[in-house]
């Protein structure tokens, strides 16, 4: 029983990681059409920049000095993504192939740059105490930093829902994920929440950057294109442009990886991932949306 | 003076040249209704004025060229917009649309709601799975919601129960007492009942302009050029 809950638990977090990246990734294909590889860099972006300003603030205790460093980490992280979006994807619009090009380009350059500048080895960050910690619930120890990671996608979730059903811009994305020429025939400049959606992404993908930096204590130049590749997979499950889809779906991938790990072999969890892939767009093309609205 | 003025416009989609030249003018106040078989370009001519598809030629807007202006900047001219297939967002509710479609602090929806008062009573319900009259009523009050100069309507008919054709003309009428109308249309009796002026297309080009009694009273033109009557 307990191994099932540590099992079960540890999975929701994982669901919650790919959930955080996930949910920019849906948002901005579902409004822009935009096939973002670019995406794990906004991870690695934060994650650096997180481990940088931590380095420098030598001499504070822990916890201010993560949090400074986080919310440094968070704002760096957004304001990329803006720009990416900006500079580079916004005057390729309707040119598919060419956008799919840059993003491509973007995750390989700036991958490039970081090892570069500071090698390829992980570098560490110091957490706060709490988090290395564990939690014991009916006999299961569960690492603190799930909780952590469980909560915070849960408010998260609450926020991209309150802000899509409670706001204009919320209004315009959820149309412009139907239908963006009729949204600009209403009269409204669809261009300009593109930018707002890339930076909701950006900031969502930096959270995520800060929480897997809670769990690993490092930050390496890879760990956001390997974290991207579930996010795909689970925006695909889940529902180009839906935000509750892709909240079930990543539950269901965390899960599904974490008890294959377990109870069938090490190493499985990321083909049954794979299978569950295969398994959905051949029952259901357009994703599980439909079945969780 | 022509509200509207459309000189040369060319559209190609892919390799098909659909509109090749058109030229006519759209006079201030009531309805001019743009006639012609299934295919001939009547629906790429509101998309092309709406600035939806990539044109070539002039189209004049009271007075400005609105050829190289974007669409959402065209609508903020006062241009409203009704597409052909509805086009109401279908995970929305009909109040979402509706606000949606709100330009600035002044809106109609007095006016929305006295023409269809049935998109009050269904404020809440999902505009997907409203029936395709009321889904056709929602396109046509998100276009009247805001003072716009000219309406662009694209077959408001199509596909609706002879009672609805009835209701959809109703409004019609009553919308072109307060502001221009370029209709595109397939239902004649519609056109004879409340348009003023016609223009029919025929492969791409303007083959007919002028009074719509003089064209629909006319019936061995009416059959030659729209293939009925």
């Amino acid at each position: 029983m307990s191994t099932f809950l540590l099992l079960t638990i540890t999975g929701l977090g994982l669901g919650a990681m790919y959930f955080l990246i996930a949910s920019g990734l849906s948002l901005i294909y579902g409004l822009m059409g935009v096939l973002n590889f670019a995406h794990g860099v906004f991870i690695t972006v934060t994650g650096y920049t997180l481990w940088f300003t931590e380095s420098k603030l030598g001499g504070v205790p822990v916890l201010p000095r993560f949090l400074i460093a986080a919310l440094v980490g968070l704002i760096v992280g957004t304001v990329f993504a803006a720009l990416v979006e900006l500079v580079l994807i916004r005057p390729l619009y309707g040119r598919h192939i060419e956008q799919v090009l840059v993003t491509v380009g973007v995750a390989l350059a700036v991958t490039a740059l970081v090892t570069a500048i500071w090698g390829s080895d992980a570098r560490v960050v110091a957490a706060p105490a709490w988090v290395g910690d564990t939690t014991t619930i009916f006999g299961a120890h569960i690492p603190n930093d799930r909780w952590l990671e469980i909560g915070t996608a849960a408010v998260v979730l609450f926020a991209l829902e309150a802000f899509l059903r409670r706001t204009r811009y919320g209004l315009i994305v959820r149309a412009g994920v139907e239908n963006r020429s009729m949204v600009t025939a209403l009269g409204i400049d669809v261009r300009r929440s593109f930018t707002l959606v890339f930076a909701i992404g950006g900031l969502a993908a930096g959270i995520a950057a800060v929480l897997y930096t809670l769990y690993s204590t490092t930050v390496d130049p890879q760990q956001g294109t390997s974290l991207v590749i579930f996010a795909f997979i689970v925006v695909v499950i889940g529902g180009l442009g839906s935000i509750r889809g892709t909240a079930w779906a990543a539950v269901i991938v965390g899960l599904v990886q974490q008890y294959a790990n377990y109870y069938a072999s090490s190493g499985l969890g990321d083909l049954s991932v794979v299978l569950l892939l295969g398994i959905v767009l051949i029952a259901r093309p357009s994703g599980l949306s439909r079945s969780f609205a | 003076m022509a509200l509207l003025s459309v000189h040369d416009l060319h559209v190609y989609l892919g390799e098909s040249h659909v509109l090749q030249g058109i030229t006519f003018d759209v006079r201030e106040g009531g309805v001019t209704a743009i006639l012609g078989r299934n295919g001939v370009g009547k629906t790429t001519t509101l998309r092309a004025l709406m600035g939806l598809v990539d044109r070539r030629g002039t189209i004049e807007f009271g007075g400005t060229d609105i050829r190289q202006v974007p669409t959402h900047k065209i609508v903020r001219l006062g241009v409203g917009y009704v597409p052909e297939d509805r086009d109401v967002f279908a995970a929305l509710t009909v109040d979402e649309n509706l606000r949606l479609a709100e330009r600035g602090a002044e809106t109609r929806y007095d006016l929305v709601y006295d023409l269809f008062p049935e998109l009050r009573d269904r404020g809440k319900q999902a505009a997907g799975t409203l029936s395709g009259g009321q889904q056709q009523m929602l396109a046509i009050g998100r276009a009247l919601l805001n003072d716009n100069r000219v309406l662009l309507v694209d077959e408001p008919t199509k596909g609706l129960s002879p009672l609805l054709v009835t209701e959809v003309a109703v409004a019609l009428e009553r919308v072109s007492e307060l502001t221009t109308v370029l209709l595109v249309e397939q239902n004649l009796g519609l056109v004879q009942r409340v348009a003023h002026d016609a223009v029919v297309l025929d492969t791409g080009r303007v083959v007919h302009a002028g009074p719509a009694k003089e064209l629909l009273e006319n019936k061995p033109m009416v059959h030659r050029m729209l293939g009925v009557g």
